[in-house]
């Protein structure tokens, strides 16, 4: 930052006696040079008087080395008044107050564990408030269905539900292939090739359908709502809502709640239909006809099978755009506020799901359904 | 006018090298001219001012003294490269020895303060660690952010990141200084500290400033020369010293920037 010297001998410091000399442009390059070589000067000698009658120039990464050197307060002899001038600066600048030191919070591993605690009851509670808050707003457009614009609703159905059309039909239809070639080596064992239809069929509507369309659905759909409301959450659009007497979960969220459980059922449905018929593909490589697969498949799947699964994806779907909504209204400040929302959408969203499937298998167990 | 601040820098004489030497340049951006025939050069140790209205240019113009993209015509030469026409290994040497502070800060949001002072220290120097971290807190406290150095971007004030971003500008101590904006949406305390923080160091360390600013009390108060752009006129209006451009300048807008009168 100094003028630039005209010029330039070779950084350098000596120790003479009680003195140390240094001589040259003291930068960056010669605090690299000489940060060791006077830290063993100092620890051997303490802090010397600083002889700096031959140093051309100075600059505040070389007035971090004299400071290193001599002290918070160098002793100096034969500085120039442009050299004397930055040293002064930079002596102030490093006495001014440092960060305050943390308090000690006693045993560490203790403390831990109980924020932790402490941080995972206050984000259960949080989490719960948010549900009810969200529970309470559809159910107050139910009874008054205003409110929600017709152009926000379709686009965000556009967005989550025809956009992942294709995805759903193309990793349905290979895991129902998958699935079926792995049950046909079992299964060709015990002559029982034929029941194949039965297993994946029941597999596919009641489980995995709800399960994989969740996860697609939180990927691309519980992220991009973290991402979208966590940065209007960070432009303080969020706070200019609410100060317009605009109720964000009625604006933001519900749009978008509607969205999930309106979509999930379909993307389920049309993943299971692609896995089927990836099956069928499989049967038929078989040797099986198309008749015998179906005739299977219409003999052990119910009505009740996919009115379970079709409850479930609602339910997936609620819980997944209302994670990332959440998460983008509880953002930080800052772009990586951002980034951590949509994170924690995805990830919450696919533990919900799984969660929230144990409870349903637990459920229709109980009821023998 | 009263004067805002008491002027502790001293400008450089005619006779002081030029860093930065701009020759009829030009700048459109789809078809539409944003400015041309913009020519000045700038001494070294001088605090120069870009000033003008709002949407004249004056933040692109700063963006083509820097070479972040070409202008459409003309000549920029800066720390004696032109930077233009240069390879990008030229370029980036003179990167290395001029330092921006960008309208916002742009500080990194997952480094604490004093990590976004000491990376262009980790990346451009030998230093070690413990030096790195010192000549970094020198900097912080040169900016009155000594406390808050652990602290991130997110956990500070516009005022705080403002300062914070001359802070890691000036880690490698270089000897051009860009700052965009550095007075916006400033108190006029904390304004006013950051107009002598660049008097001071443009006087100890001899650190030569361009500014871009529309912030009248601060031009009158931190700069050597100016130029004035002006978006009607799709180049420069004036060329000076802002106080006397304030006193005796003749063209209409210029008078009326300086009087802060309505046109």
């Amino acid at each position: 930052m100094t003028a630039e010297a005209a010029t330039t001998s070779a950084p350098s410091m000596t120790r003479d006696g009680t003195r140390l000399i240094f001589v040259g442009r003291l930068d960056a390059a010669a605090a690299a040079d000489l940060w060791r070589k006077a830290e063993v000067a100092k620890e051997a000698h303490g802090a010397l008087e600083l002889d700096l009658a031959g140093v051309e120039t100075l600059d505040t990464n070389g007035a971090a080395l004299l400071i290193h050197a001599g002290g918070t307060d160098p002793r100096t002899t034969g500085a120039s008044p442009a050299v004397a001038a930055v040293l002064a600066r930079a002596v102030a600048a490093a006495g001014t107050p440092g960060p305050a030191a943390t308090a000690g919070t006693g045993f560490a591993p203790l403390t831990s564990i109980g924020a932790a605690a402490f941080d995972f009851g206050r984000e259960v509670g949080s989490g719960l408030a948010f549900v009810g808050e969200a529970a309470v707003t559809i159910a107050s457009y139910l009874m008054r269905p205003r409110g929600v614009r017709l152009g926000d609703l379709l686009r965000h159905l556009d967005e989550a539900g025809t956009r992942a059309f294709g995805l759903c039909v193309l990793l349905g239809s290979l895991l129902g292939l998958i699935l079926a070639f792995q049950f046909s080596v079992p299964m060709r064992q015990f002559g029982a090739e034929i029941f194949i239809p039965r297993l994946v069929g029941i597999a596919l509507l009641r489980e995995l359908g709800p399960l994989m369309a969740g996860i697609i659905l939180s990927g691309r759909t519980g992220s991009a709502y973290a991402a979208e409301i966590g940065t209007m959450t960070v432009n303080e659009e969020v706070d200019a809502l609410r100060i317009m007497g605009i109720n964000p979960m009625r604006m933001l969220v519900l749009p978008r709640l509607l969205t999930g459980m309106l979509v999930m059922p379909v993307l389920s449905l049309l993943f299971t239909l692609a896995g089927l018929v990836g099956m069928g593909a499989v049967m038929t490589g078989l040797g099986y006809p198309p008749s015998a697969t179906i005739n299977q498949l219409s003999g052990s799947l119910t009505l009740g099978d996919m009115v379970g699964g079709l409850g479930k994806a609602a339910t997936f779907g609620f819980a997944i755009a209302g994670i990332g909504c959440r998460a983008g209204l509880t953002a930080g400040r800052g772009p990586q506020a951002v980034g951590d929302a949509a994170t924690s959408a995805v990830v919450g969203g696919i533990v919900a799901i799984v969660m929230l499937d144990g409870i349903f298998a637990i459920l229709f167990f109980r009821l023998g359904w | 006018m009263s004067e805002p601040v008491t002027r502790s820098h001293v400008a450089p004489g005619p006779d002081a090298p030029k860093v930065v030497e701009v020759t009829e340049l030009a700048m459109a951006f789809g078809g539409r001219s944003l400015f041309r025939g913009v020519t000045f050069d700038i001494r070294s140790g001088e605090v120069f001012v870009i000033l003008g209205g709002s949407g004249c240019g004056k933040s692109t113009l700063l963006k083509l003294l820097i070479g972040l993209f070409p202008p459409t015509e003309g000549g920029i030469e800066v720390l004696g490269t032109a930077i233009v026409t240069a390879k990008d290994a030229e370029r980036e040497a003179v990167l290395r020895r001029i330092g921006v502070m960008w309208q916002s800060g742009a500080l990194f949001g997952s480094m604490t303060l004093l990590e976004n002072v000491m990376l262009p220290l980790e990346a451009h120097t030998r230093m070690p660690e413990e030096a790195r971290r010192e000549a970094a807190r020198i900097k912080l406290g040169m900016v009155g952010l000594g406390d808050a150095a652990n602290r991130l971007p997110a956990e500070i004030s516009g005022g705080m990141a403002k300062r914070a971003g001359i802070a890691r500008a000036m880690a490698l101590d270089p000897p051009l200084l860009f700052l965009d904006e550095p007075s916006a949406g400033l108190d006029p305390i904390t304004s006013a500290g950051l107009d002598k923080l660049i008097q001071d160091l443009a006087r100890d360390l001899g650190t030569t400033f361009v500014v871009v600013t529309h912030e009248l009390q601060s031009i009158l108060a931190i700069g050597d020369r100016c130029i004035m752009l002006d978006k009607e006129a799709q180049g420069v209006i004036a060329t000076g010293i802002p106080r006397e451009l304030r006193d005796t300048a003749t063209h209409p807008t210029v008078r009326a920037f300086f009087r802060r009168e309505a046109m």
